[in-house]
């Protein structure tokens, strides 16, 4: 089982921490790409059949699969507007996002 | 939620693997087609894998360091140097004893197309266990769209302005791979992933250069909407425009996905910010473009 990765920063106390090769030390998770976005996509799961095909469409890896249903992470999501267009239900709906 | 939730008894079946090699937050603009590329690439080809990226898209899209979007290794590379750089880590891993590992050159189109054709073709020549894989933006995206071999004729871009539009037409990068008698290659589009899956997990299999062609739509280029991502890559397929297609050994040609009808061009064109200044005439010349390539890859899968 991986362990689940640290959405921290990595900051650097003097320049002797710093790695002697420019190497990649952790995941870009810190950056809450959510910011990003106008619209928001809601999910209405009395209609969703289940197809995978929102989960497998997004380019942000913003949905992932719980209990069989998708769940939208809006801490990532850009708010591209795939998963809404590519719905064989059209279960997903793009609203304004909230102040 | 969760009452109705059980009251359906369908099961999801997937049709990718879940296993994910790339992490939210990355740089990429919103409904960009080469995160997606990399995505399903990733799950087909696993933890044992290397990348090498020169300039593109990808290396802005992975982050500064000290981050990495991706969990596998990646090596930046500089613009021209993609397929030799892979070809020397390849080399590299083998001295050590490591013979598992794939190593994978990630390149967009201009260093493909332009920049790293010269390094593809060496390495091609020299059949270096390689897979090279070129995911098709159709401009320099990344430094502000400007033109490359591998924008189609009619284009909009920033040094093909809409009054001297691009009046060439898009490079045969396929012919030109396939005119090395590489063991393997293919196109594929991120419309269709379970093709490119398997595509990706077929060139995993075999030895020397197998080269991958990615056709993957750019919304901030295009001046598309974000959401027709997906839906301008099907229809590349379904117009004929990229076309998806195996060749193996420059000779045996398979199509993959043959459409039922040939629809017109039109309506992929009329989707894409880029194309609007084109008049009728101009539509007509590139149907008739389409139509002659269409027609010369049917007589090269049939002379199989």
């Amino acid at each position: 089982m991986k362990q689940k990765k640290k959405a921290e920063k990595i900051i650097f106390e003097s320049e002797k921490d710093v790695p002697l090769m420019p190497i990649s030390l952790g995941p870009m998770l810190w950056n809450r790409t959510g910011a990003w976005r106008n619209i928001r996509p809601e999910i209405n799961l009395t209609e969703c059949i289940q197809c995978g095909i929102c989960w497998k469409f997004c380019p942000d890896v913003a949905i992932a699969i719980e209990n069989e249903f998708p769940v939208i992470d809006y801490d990532y999501c850009k708010g591209c507007g795939i998963c809404a267009e590519e719905c064989p239900t059209k279960c997903i709906a793009m609203v304004e996002e909230r102040k | 939620m969760k009452s109705e939730a059980q009251k359906k008894e369908r099961t999801m079946k997937l049709s990718l693997p879940t296993e994910e090699l790339m992490s939210s937050g990355n740089l990429a603009c919103q409904g960009c087609g080469a995160t997606l590329a990399m995505r399903y690439v990733l799950k087909a080809l696993g933890q044992k894998t290397a990348l090498c990226i020169p300039a593109c898209c990808w290396s802005v899209i992975d982050g500064p360091f000290p981050y990495s979007t991706l969990d596998v290794p990646i090596f930046h590379c500089a613009f021209e140097t993609a397929a030799s750089s892979a070809a020397g880590l390849k080399a590299g891993l083998e001295m050590v004893g490591d013979t598992e590992t794939t190593v994978v050159a990630w390149a967009g189109d201009g260093g493909t197309f332009d920049i790293g054709i010269q390094a593809l073709s060496g390495a091609a020549e020299r059949n270096d266990d390689i897979l090279y894989i070129c995911y098709d933006n159709e401009a320099y995206m990344n430094t502000g769209i400007q033109r490359s071999s591998a924008t189609p004729y009619g284009a909009w871009t920033t040094t093909t302005p809409v009054k001297h539009f691009k009046n060439r037409p898009k490079k045969d990068i396929d012919a030109i791979m396939a005119a090395h008698r590489i063991p393997y290659q293919a196109t594929a589009s991120i419309g269709y992933p379970e093709d490119l899956y398997k595509k990706t997990k077929k060139a995993k299999e075999i030895k020397g250069t197998r080269f991958m062609h990615i056709y993957a739509p750019c919304p901030s280029g295009w001046k598309s909407r974000p959401e027709d991502t997906i839906k301008l890559a099907r229809m590349a397929v379904q117009n004929c425009v990229f076309p998806l297609y195996e060749v193996e050994f420059g000779e045996k040609y398979t199509l993959n996905i043959k459409p039922r009808e040939k629809k017109p061009i039109d309506d992929y064109l009329k989707l894409q910010g880029r194309f609007h200044h084109l008049t009728e005439e101009h539509i007509k010349m590139i149907q008739e473009e389409v139509d002659r390539n269409w027609g010369r890859l049917l007589r090269r899968v049939d002379a199989c």
